[in-house]
């Protein structure tokens, strides 16, 4: 998997923290998704957890070529580093008018890894309309501390993504993200093609830092999502901050004093 | 109206803050008479603005999330939404359109 890869720079990193999620729009060519829905449609045989990327699918196969693809091998390494595992990956697919919408949840288990995470692969081989039920995932939900669907209840939530997207979409996720398949409304039978990747290596520095500081590195770890409450906003940012100082090595990163005002407890007695 | 035919539908909605007549975050919908089937994911727009909105609307506050303080050592975790709050409103099915 040494291949050519395009790796993401910091800006993008910082994005993936602030939002849990990274989309690349139609970076898989039209053949590819041609070929990827024949091989959706038979299904992909399963691989044992915790196999190692190079030996889950063979040389040549679809899969490895996807995953090959200079965009997608780049963004992979970025996020979890050279050979990570294939925890499971599964195909998924929403029948035309039928079934119902998912609950939002996490996938697994609950999941407080401070400086590490997983990452879904999500594949879309067609193009998929708002009436496709595309998947919805709520941005800036990765950090929250809920058990798969406990987050059941909620329906809607402002500014919640729902995924509309050309063909030859690839999607990852940060493990934590809340999300849900959408009921399809349409008349098409709809594919999402999902791989988590388990890291194995310390997930620090993994990406191009040549722009390390950039302002808009910055400007994306300060996001605020619509369906923050105002102060709970405050504290998605502290986490946040944590996770790039865990990502970046650097203990000393801040964000307008938000984890610095909150740790001084200076020890020298005045004089 | 009778016991036979009232049904409940209820609504909830989180808001920015613990007070009603703040803004709407995040909301579902659930609805007894059966008419409607609300479900994840189906709209990008929030029924109302603020809570207060909504009982000018007629909806009937009924559960309001107590104020809980973090648990020690937990104080910068993130989790569920705390400002949850359901109303209902009462409709008698037999005054329904066909």
């Amino acid at each position: 998997m040494e291949k050519s890869q395009e790796l993401l720079n910091s800006v993008q990193m910082a994005r993936f923290v602030a939002r849990g999620a990274l989309r690349l729009d139609a970076v898989v060519p039209a053949e590819l998704n041609a070929e990827g829905l024949r091989v959706l449609a038979d299904d992909v045989p399963p691989v044992p957890y915790g196999t190692p990327l190079s030996t889950a699918y063979p040389e040549g196969t679809f899969v490895r070529r996807l995953l090959e693809l200079p965009q997608v091998a780049g963004a992979l390494r970025s996020l979890v580093g050279p050979e990570p595992s294939v925890d499971h990956h599964f195909v998924h697919t929403r029948e035309p008018h039928g079934g119902n919408a998912q609950a939002l949840h996490g996938d697994a288990i609950i999941d407080v890894r401070p400086d590490a995470f997983d990452v879904q692969l999500m594949y879309y081989p067609q193009a998929v309309t708002l009436e496709m039920g595309g998947t919805l995932s709520v941005p800036g939900s990765h950090l929250r501390r809920t058990n798969e669907s406990d987050t059941g209840r909620y329906q809607n939530l402002r500014g919640q993504d729902r995924l509309v997207c050309p063909a030859g979409t690839v999607v990852f996720l940060h493990h934590g993200i809340w999300h849900g398949g959408r009921r399809n409304d349409s008349d098409r039978l709809r594919y999402m093609f999902k791989i988590r990747f388990n890291p194995t290596v310390r997930q620090q520095r993994l990406w191009d830092t040549s722009d390390l500081h950039d302002p808009q590195v910055n400007a994306e770890l300060d996001t605020m999502f619509p369906w923050y409450e105002g102060a709970t906003g405050r504290l998605e940012r502290y986490n946040r901050i944590l996770l790039w100082r865990a990502l970046t090595g650097d203990d000393g990163y801040d964000l307008d004093h938000w984890v610095t005002r909150v740790s001084n407890r200076p020890k020298e007695r005045a004089v | 109206m009778t016991t036979d035919s009232a049904r409940q539908q209820v609504l909830v909605l989180y808001l920015s803050d613990s007070a009603l007549d703040s803004y709407v975050v995040g909301w579902a919908q659930y609805d007894g008479t059966g008419r409607t089937t609300p479900t994840t994911g189906d709209s990008d727009e929030p029924p109302y603005d603020t809570g207060l909105a909504a009982l000018r609307d007629g909806w009937r506050l009924f559960q309001a999330a107590q104020l809980i303080p973090p648990y020690p050592g937990h104080e910068y975790d993130v989790s569920f939404l705390k400002h949850e709050f359901f109303f209902e409103r009462i409709v008698d099915t037999q005054a329904l359109p066909a």
